[in-house]
């Protein structure tokens, strides 16, 4: 098991191997299809997203009608391959280091994750529950226009449990597990 | 027709929908336990076995949703003959927003065109309401919450298929639904569960595979060669080491359910749901106050 501590760096990342169990603790940005769109179409991020890390979750937040502040009542990924067409722009315009998800991305995300320095992790899909006991705080909350789910939530995480499924030298696990599973597909249907 | 739903009906199907979203039934959470053991020490499979696990249990404690996608509510409803299925709608749509607004359910259905959120799961199509008239006299009510990620891995094949060489035999079943298993890896949150049917047209033929996950995993299809085929898959599955989460590993399916539909001669369909860890069903028998008298899993 590796930890993974915040502030986030380049070295660190590179450093990740697919198949790493890692602990991340620290600052994590949600991230999904709208927010993407949005940089997408040319507008500049809400926060500086240098060494950050962007989560592919359309949280379920409740908010304290007295204090004012945010309560995560489950915050599991969602499905990262719909991010496909613009992960790597974030990656290259915006210098994320860190992608959390679930069921994987593709070619062009190993691209850019390898020429800019950045990691997939894949969270547990399914474990609202877990997840949303790891995530201690909700710190703020950016492009809120863009509807609860979909905005830009800053989340403070402690041991937020991932496995690094694609990293920065050009390994997916996904790719592997495809081509394997492939081959025996082929020799179970003889 | 009165439009006061039966109060003691919403009551009985909240907490069914309260039970369905936070605890997993039984025979479930018996395979996965399975599962876990299975994966070997150290493995990326085994992490991911563990967290599900966690997770099962803190839902159960917490009553929380164990997953936030609390899915297509779908109620397959067996009833005796002469009963007000308009009544029961009125009850089931009720309950579905009563739990909406406690929290059990997610606001989770959107209209298909503008993308605007009912807010309450209730519109055109939700909650999936399925009757069955059925002999004697009790009232049973099936529930399961099928989450989005795993419907989209469903598959539907038209025998025969030329790209896979597979025909209108047991054999070319066996090959279109590992070709589903394949094509899922673990994106719809595997180790998952199939339900499949052969036959019917494309709109039963899907009905059906879902109808077939209402059946208990440990249960023995009637159909020899059904039977056959059901173990066969999750075996074979198991050896294209797909893995929990599409990680590689041991487990890939949990459990295979095949039923069969009469077809056309001039048609052979093939209809696959997957269904994720997160099998969350329930059922309950209610007495005729309305109360719920049995659980079912
Ligand atoms: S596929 Fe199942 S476990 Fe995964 S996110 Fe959807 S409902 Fe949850």
């Amino acid at each position: 098991m590796k930890k993974l501590n915040y502030p986030f760096t380049q070295e660190a990342i590179r450093e990740l191997k697919v198949g790493d169990m890692v602990l991340i603790s620290g600052k994590m940005f949600t991230g999904r299809d709208a927010v993407h769109k949005y940089l997408h179409d040319g507008n500049k991020p809400p926060v500086d997203l240098k060494n950050q890390m962007i989560y592919h979750c359309g949280p379920v937040m409740l908010q304290d009608p007295k204090t004012k502040k945010y309560k995560v009542v489950a915050a599991g990924p969602t499905t990262s391959i719909r991010e496909e067409p613009y992960q790597w722009e974030v990656m290259r315009d915006y210098g994320i280091v860190g992608v959390i998800g679930k069921g994987g991305m593709g070619q062009k995300t190993l691209d850019g994750c390898k020429k800019y320095g950045c990691v997939y992790f894949h969270a547990i899909g399914g474990a609202a529950q877990v997840l949303a006991e790891r995530i201690t705080s909700v710190d703020n909350v950016y492009l809120m226009e863009l509807g609860s789910p979909e905005a830009m939530w800053e989340l403070q995480v402690v041991d937020f449990p991932c496995v690094v499924t694609m990293d920065s030298h050009g390994g997916s696990l996904h790719a592997e597990v495809l081509e394997k599973s492939k081959g025996k597909f082929a020799e179970l249907i003889k | 027709m009165d439009n006061t739903p039966d109060q003691s009906l919403v009551e009985s199907l909240l907490e069914l929908i309260r039970v369905t979203s936070s605890t997993l039934p039984a025979d479930v959470k018996k395979v996965i336990k399975e599962a876990h053991a299975r994966e070997k020490e150290g493995t990326n499979a085994k992490y991911a076995m563990q967290i599900i696990n966690e997770n099962i249990a803190l839902a159960e404690k917490n009553s929380g949703p164990i997953c936030q996608d609390t899915g297509t509510i779908i109620f397959n409803v067996y009833h005796p003959p002469g009963f007000n299925q308009g009544k029961f709608s009125l009850a089931a749509k009720q309950a579905v927003m009563n739990a909406t607004s406690k929290g059990y359910l997610r606001q989770n259905s959107v209209d298909s065109l503008t993308g605007k959120n009912s807010g309450n799961n209730v519109g055109p199509g939700h909650p999936s309401l399925h009757f069955h008239e059925h002999e004697g006299n009790s009232l049973e009510v099936r529930l399961m919450l099928k989450g989005g990620g795993c419907e989209n891995m469903g598959a539907q094949y038209s025998l025969p298929h030329t790209e896979l060489s597979a025909d209108r035999d047991i054999v070319g079943v066996r090959k279109v639904i590992l070709d589903a298993v394949v094509k899922a890896q673990g994106k719809g949150c595997g180790p998952g569960i199939l339900g499949v049917a052969i036959g019917g047209d494309r709109g039963d033929g899907y009905i059906e595979s879902k109808v077939q996950l209402l059946r208990k995993l440990d249960d023995k299809n009637p159909n020899p060669v059904l039977d056959e085929l059901e173990k066969d898959i999750v075996v074979a599955s198991n050896k294209l080491a797909i893995g929990p989460m599409g990680f590689g590993g041991e487990t890939t399916l949990l459990g295979c359910k095949i039923g069969v539909l009469n077809r056309l001669p001039a048609s052979y369909f093939v209809s696959v749901s997957y269904m994720c860890w997160a099998f969350r069903r329930q059922g309950v028998v209610l007495n005729g106050a309305s109360k719920i008298s049995k659980w079912l899993y």
